[in-house]
């Protein structure tokens, strides 16, 4: 089949692998019809993520229908259109059982030590990863192996196209898990660093849990106008204002009660050669002013795709306001049902965040224009 | 080994694995362990937690199949988790702590505590899941495949 690969730093190529295969009884295939780009990528095609191999498949965020089950697949059977969560969870262990998808201990193949040896506990898989990360393949491909189908893959309602179901499958669940840990209800003032397609989506989120005002902070127009038009949300722009100064105008002199924080690492830290020499922590600017801007007692969740360590977290104004820092790698598993239901009655809206419909073959160019946030790129997103 | 410099390099190898790490920041003052002769200390325990009780964990006294493949080198021991999490498994290798230091049992392979943790992990996954979750096999591993 072909399959977009990575060949080295920053370079990707279409090329011939081999198609996937069932390796257990609760795998599936599935013929991807959708498969999105994703800031989590970034830091994999830069080369700042050991481990990966030339040739190895990108790609998490996807949908496409059933090829082929697995002897303990129930859910599903072939020909059925399903998203399939980013995250690999078994739904069986301990944290899988507490809603913790992300968190799963069976997530990974055995061999997969690396974010034990990192984190201190294996965290449950993701596509995409290589082998000491996890050890599958991702989904910018022809065909993918779904690992656990019952757990992670969910039927799409009809009248859901394609376009809107494919972000069920990870920035949707981001979004709403970003709400729900800031435990954001009605009256609530919320700020959300970052107008990319998690970001749009926390806010969304908000909006639809009632939050009272809803502020989206970025420096590119044509997303801001995305939030203005599509999420029902306040663009602001940092290059003309003062943030903190404006979030504290906008509420009433107190900070937003609940900041989100859906920027991530940048692609290329400092340091020389991109971070690889030299390089020290990631600069986390957007969550140093989350912590600056959000009221006391308030809470801050990141949301942003983070793998090490970062410089000068500001821990004085964590302490000294009483704030509560929250964060998670979404558990997809939880809200992908209740995600689609409100994609199916429109609430939810998504296929503006795919910017750019590009074939497999033009993957290349696509996380090109995905990098650069060129041409109002927010999401390009592959039909194999 | 200053605070800021044990950072540094632990931040500079943190994706590739504590094993190097704990190797690198080991503190100038701490001798390394013995690398000839038995060490008479008992080897650490190695525990995973599985949902289950004990006696679905090991039925009629019988280990899990990953860690059958370890008998007469491990000793295994099962005690309930707090809080209804279910039962610890435990087993740590038979005849005292190995002969080498973590990196240098890594490097030459044979560190018995890396056979031990994957074959726990193993036996969790077996009981929680049915399975042994596989890997997707490279086109390095598929020399037979298309592509």
């Amino acid at each position: 089949m072909r399959a977009l690969c990575w060949e080295g730093v920053d370079a990707l190529a279409v090329r011939q692998v081999p198609d996937p295969e069932l390796r257990n009884a609760h795998d599936m295939i599935v013929r991807v019809r959708r498969s999105a780009t994703c800031g989590a990528d970034l830091p994999l095609l830069g080369g700042r993520i050991p481990f990966l191999a030339a040739g190895d498949v990108l790609g998490h965020e996807f949908l496409g229908e059933v090829v082929e089950v697995g002897p303990e697949v129930r859910r599903h059977r072939v020909d059925d259109r399903v998203v399939v969560c980013a995250a690999v969870a078994c739904g069986a262990c301990w944290f899988c059982r507490q809603g913790l998808f992300a968190c799963c201990d069976n997530g990974s193949s055995t061999g997969a030590a690396a974010t034990e040896s990192a984190w201190g506990q294996p965290t449950g898989g993701c596509y995409g990863r290589p082998a000491p990360l996890g050890g599958f393949a991702g989904s910018h491909a022809e065909y993918v192996r779904v690992p656990y189908a019952d757990v992670g893959a969910f039927t799409v309602p009809d009248p859901v196209s394609d376009d809107r179901a494919v972000f069920a499958s990870d920035a949707a669940p981001t979004g709403w898990m970003g709400a729900e840990l800031g435990e954001v209800g009605p009256g609530d003032v919320v700020a959300v660093w970052g107008a990319g397609a998690v970001g749009q989506l926390t806010a969304r989120s908000a909006v639809l849990r009632g939050a009272a005002r809803v502020i989206v902070i970025d420096r590119y127009d044509d997303r801001l106008r995305m939030v203005d038009r599509h999420v029902g949300a306040e663009p602001l722009n940092y290059r003309y204002v003062d943030v903190p100064a404006e979030l504290r105008e906008r509420s009433g002199g107190r900070g937003p009660d609940v900041c989100v924080e859906a920027v991530g690492m940048e692609s290329e830290p400092p340091g020389l050669l991109g971070g690889r020499l030299g390089g020290g922590a990631d600069r986390p600017l957007a969550l140093r002013e989350a912590v600056h801007a959000c009221r006391k007692g308030g809470t801050v969740v990141v949301l942003g795709t983070w793998t090490g360590f970062v410089d000068a977290f500001p821990l004085g104004a964590v302490m000294n306001k009483g704030l509560t820092v929250r964060s998670a790698r979404q558990h997809g598993q939880r809200w992908i049902p209740m995600l689609l239901d409100r994609m199916a009655r429109d609430e939810l809206r998504t296929e503006h965040l795919a910017t750019h419909r590009l074939p497999l073959e033009r993957g290349a160019d696509g996380y090109a224009l995905f990098r650069e946030r060129a041409d109002g790129c927010v999401r390009a997103v592959f039909s194999p | 080994m200053g605070r800021l410099a044990r950072g540094t390099i632990a931040l500079a190898v943190a994706g590739a694995g504590a094993t190097a790490v704990r190797a690198l920041v080991v503190p100038r003052h701490r001798s390394w362990p013995r690398v000839t002769g038995a060490d008479p200390r008992p080897a650490r325990w190695q525990v995973v937690t599985l949902t289950g009780p004990p006696e679905a964990v090991l039925p009629g006294g019988r280990w899990p199949e990953p860690l059958r493949r370890l008998d007469g080198a491990v000793e295994v021991h099962t005690r309930p988790a707090p809080g209804g999490r279910g039962t610890e498994l435990a087993a740590r290798p038979l005849g005292g702590s190995p002969r080498l230091p973590g990196l240098a049992a890594h490097l030459v392979g044979d560190d018995p505590g890396l056979l031990i943790r994957q074959a726990l992990r193993e036996a969790k996954q077996l009981a929680e899941t049915g399975e042994v979750l596989r890997a997707d096999r490279s086109r390095l591993d598929r020399p037979g495949a298309a592509g």
